[in-house]
């Protein structure tokens, strides 16, 4: 897997591009900062019985019925633990609205091809196939993760097989 | 004219499917042996806007057979031919080939098949071109006398292209006898007409052609040449353009125009001159018509038209507008969200003190009040009388019965129950497969009804009405009924397993099985049993459910339960764990707390419940949904009884939270169809609660 992949080449300028980093354990992970919507704290989840450990249920997002997936529990990342700090990113991707539970958003990164390498190949919880490349700021290793294709792929459950 | 017509496209597409429909309605109305003129009229005039505005559309191959099917149309109207059950056939025909020829224009798609509209077009002319019926005797009871006698008109046009006027005067010739008097310039024209139609028929049918305000009309005996000279003199005298100064032509000599304050209208009619009136202006021929018909001799007529000139005139019976359906979507999204936030207020609000916020409460009242109004009314957009589904049947029940051979009467009752427009389009196709079903299967042919003593016209029944928040469709034939003999055997035939002992309602759910049918011949109406199957689930898919009820010898009666709407649900809300769920009300037969002897055990696993005398299967809400309850003992919490698939089942709740009615929210838009759930909704507190799909959860539990 190259850095050429579809949906990130296409996009790739010389200013860089945005991403939004947060944390989930001891790992920082970014996603592309135009698919997210909003960020929030963890409140109220109704829980939906019958599915997997990580889809934590739905929330009332202004009216709209959101499901909230803890990517910690998915990847066994961090300890699952809800108080205060619990951060949900409101994601839209493929038209839908999601919300996803990190330990932590840290900033805005802004990453210029060249601050970009590609994924290396390693058995991981995470498919690789779902990481976009590793980015390097200052000395903190980002792994950019394509949030859309992961989150609609079937072993997340999130859409009808 | 350059404007762009394709923008009002939509409008006549919509409006030419409404006269399509309303007359094919009052085509199978008609009595034909006594056809009321009205009715007639009422075909006519459909017939006639269809035209119109296919032809100001340019969708000439409407034109072309609205106006062959308007003559014949015409002469029926007029007495001159008598109403025959063929004609009655070949104008329903006619109506499809308009419908296809519609529908074809409207998806930009395949034209329709040349053939047909020929063939179709053949049968009206020559039904048209039909030795004119002795008025005597046939003619329509009510219809006037026949016209006979021809009135004299003289026409001149201006400024109208050739190609245009060709088909006018094509179509005139039709009428009566066309004389082509004086051709001066390139686009004038001159013309004297006799006819036996009137002048508002004539001035009806010239301005489907060329506008009005290109048309000099005078009617009587009248120097030919004299009129063409005035006429075109009026032309010349106004540049035509529709400013035009009432008064301009006064110095020509000719009274072109009427002066409303002034006597010369008389002096003018004295001359033996036509008052043609200043035709650019309609506006302000409107406010001289009156001085002017009072004050002039009958002789002369105006040519400009009292009637409206657009052909797609606003119908002044029903004043409504057309709004699309997602803004009315959008409507009651938003009236949705301000339910549930009227809820949280008022949640909030039952806390606090109120002798000290007496009229923070009173104005929470006042809000609850006007949100349940706005609720209800913005509902009321959506709702639709569910004659628009009936409406199609009285055409379904001709065809199919007339190809069966049977004689077949349909009742519809209760047309003016409304329900929600998502359903009216959904109940469409199961009610015509379950009319098409009872025609074939139910009702028997004319010989068996005799020889089983019934009279052997069968009657279809159709029936809606509204019992509690739900509408229900009743479908029912006083044919055969169903054969409990034949649906067991062809039970068993299937390998499904079936005892003979089990209840008529039992047996009759069969029917509703994947590949099940009792027919003994597959006709083209029915007998390949994907239907009923199809049906059930049709309707389940909309929140409703089918019961069917049999007599053999008697008759079968379908009965279909829907919801309102599918936008909002009465429900009752019931606690399990920490849980709430939504239990659509309507599978609701009863609640109550067992007592501990009536819960029995079966084969020491499958518990049942006796409910005066009645055991049914229990199902833990919590075992299903893996909650931790408050209690597991059925006689400390609460059983529910539901019933779904005419079956009922217990299920057991920790406790009863309350009655609501609930928006309803898919999961799906950003989730995915769960096992068990049927939709979300959004709690007063603002939490989601689930919404139980009672059907699937009764399948969950037998597995």
């Amino acid at each position: 897997m190259s850095e050429t992949s579809p949906s990130y080449s296409q996009a790739e300028n010389d200013a860089g591009r945005e991403f939004l980093t947060f944390t989930l354990g001891t790992e920082e992970y970014g996603i592309d900062i135009l698919k997210v919507q909003e960020i929030r704290g963890y409140d109220a989840v109704t829980h939906i019985a019958n599915t997997p450990e990580f889809i934590k249920g739905v929330i009332n997002l202004r009216g709209v019925i959101v499901p909230i997936v803890d990517l910690r529990i998915k990847f066994n990342l961090g300890s699952a633990e809800y108080n205060q700090f619990t951060v949900v990113i409101i994601l839209n991707v493929a038209g839908r609205v999601i919300g996803i539970v990190v330990d932590g958003v840290s900033d805005v990164t802004i990453l210029g091809s060249a601050q970009i390498k590609p994924p290396p190949e390693l058995a991981s919880t995470l498919d690789t196939h779902f990481i976009q490349g590793l980015g390097t700021k200052d000395d903190r290793m980002i792994i950019l993760i394509d949030i859309e294709a992961l989150l609609m792929s079937p072993d997340l459950e999130l859409i009808d097989a | 004219m350059t404007v762009d017509m394709s923008q009002f496209y939509e409008v006549f597409f919509e409006e030419a499917a409404e006269h399509l429909a309303s007359m094919e309605g009052l085509l199978l109305k008609l009595d034909i042996n006594a056809p009321d003129s009205d009715e007639l009229n009422a075909i006519f005039r459909a017939a006639h806007s269809i035209k119109g505005g296919s032809g100001t559309f340019g969708f000439t191959d409407m034109t072309g057979v609205t106006h062959i099917l308007e003559n014949l149309l015409d002469k029926i109207r007029k007495g001159e031919l008598a109403l025959r059950q063929e004609m009655i056939d070949v104008f329903l025909e006619a109506g499809d080939v308009l419908k296809a020829q519609l529908d074809a224009h409207r998806s930009g798609g395949a034209s329709v098949d040349e053939e047909i509209v020929a063939n179709v077009c053949e049968i009206l002319t020559k039904l048209t071109s039909e030795e004119t019926a002795p008025a005597t005797t046939d003619a329509p009871r009510q219809s006037a006398a026949p016209v006979t006698e021809k009135t004299r008109f003289h026409l001149a046009f201006k400024r109208v292209a050739k190609a245009k006027l060709e088909n006018l005067l094509r179509e005139l010739a039709d009428n009566g006898d066309l004389k082509v008097q004086e051709e001066s310039g390139n686009e004038n024209l001159s013309l004297i007409f006799d006819t036996v139609m009137s002048e508002t028929e004539l001035l009806e049918m010239i301005q489907y052609v060329v506008s009005l305000k290109q048309v000099v009309l005078a009617m009587g005996e009248i120097d030919p040449t004299e009129f063409a000279r005035e006429a075109f003199g009026f032309f010349e005298g106004n540049p035509g353009t529709p400013e035009a100064p009432l008064v301009a032509d006064e110095e020509d000599g000719f009274g072109l125009f009427v002066s409303p304050a002034e006597l010369k209208s008389q002096q003018e009619a004295d001359d033996g001159f036509g008052l043609f009136e200043d035709a650019p202006g309609t506006e302000q021929i409107k406010q001289v018509e009156n001085t002017a018909s009072a004050a002039i001799p009958s002789k002369f007529t105006v040519a400009a038209p009292a009637k409206p000139t657009a052909p797609a005139t606003t119908n002044p019976e029903g004043a409504s507008i057309r709004v699309s359906v997602e803004k009315v979507d959008q409507l009651i999204n938003l009236v949705g969200e301000l339910v549930i936030t009227q809820a949280m207020l008022a949640q909030t609000t039952a806390n606090v003190d109120p002798t000290l916020y007496e009229v923070l409460l009173n104005s929470v009242a006042q809000l609850e009040r006007n949100t349940r109004d706005l609720q209800e009314s913005v509902m009321s957009i959506r709702m639709m009388p569910i004659s628009f589904v009936f409406s199609r049947f009285p055409r379904v029940v001709r065809d199919v019965a007339t190809k069966l051979g049977k004689q077949v009467e349909l009742r519809t009752i209760g047309e003016g129950t409304e329900l929600d427009k998502g359903l009216i389009e959904k109940i469409a196709d199961p009610l015509t497969h379950l009319v098409r079903n009872s025609l074939d299967h139910g009702i028997e042919s004319p010989e068996k009804r005799i020889a089983a003593g019934k009279d052997p016209k069968g009657t279809l029944t159709l029936r809606a009405s509204h019992q509690g928040g739900n509408i229900v469709i009743e479908v029912s034939d006083d044919g055969g009924g169903l054969s409990r003999e034949r649906i067991l055997a062809k039970a068993k035939e299937k390998g499904i397993p079936v005892s003979d002992s089990i209840t008529d309602q039992e047996v009759w759910l069969l029917i509703f099985a994947p590949g099940f049918s009792t027919a003994e011949v597959v006709t083209d109406v029915s007998g390949r049993g994907v239907g009923m199957d199809v049906v059930k689930r049709n309707i389940e898919g909309m929140g409703g459910r089918v019961e069917l009820d049999s007599k053999t010898g008697v008759g079968t009666t379908v009965t279909i339960r829907l919801p309102l709407t599918l936008a909002i649900l009465d429900g009752m809300s019931v606690a399990v764990g920490d849980e709430i769920f939504i239990i659509p009300l309507n599978y609701i037969i009863e609640s109550l707390q067992p007592a501990e002897h009536d819960i029995k055990t079966v084969a020491s696993e499958g518990r049942v419940v006796n409910v005066r005398g009645e055991y049914l299967p229990l199902m833990a809400m919590h075992s299903l949904f893996n909650i931790k309850p408050k209690t597991r003992d059925p006689s400390k919490g609460i059983l529910v009884i539901i019933e779904s698939d005419g079956n009922k089942t217990a299920l057991l709740v920790d406790g009863l939270v309350g009655q609501h009615q609930v928006v309803i929210k898919s999961l799906e838009t950003n989730f995915r169809k769960v096992r068990g759930i049927s939709a979300a909704t959004i709690m007063g507190d603002g939490k989601v609660a689930l919404i139980l799909d009672m059907a699937a959860l009764v399948r969950m539990a037998r597995n």
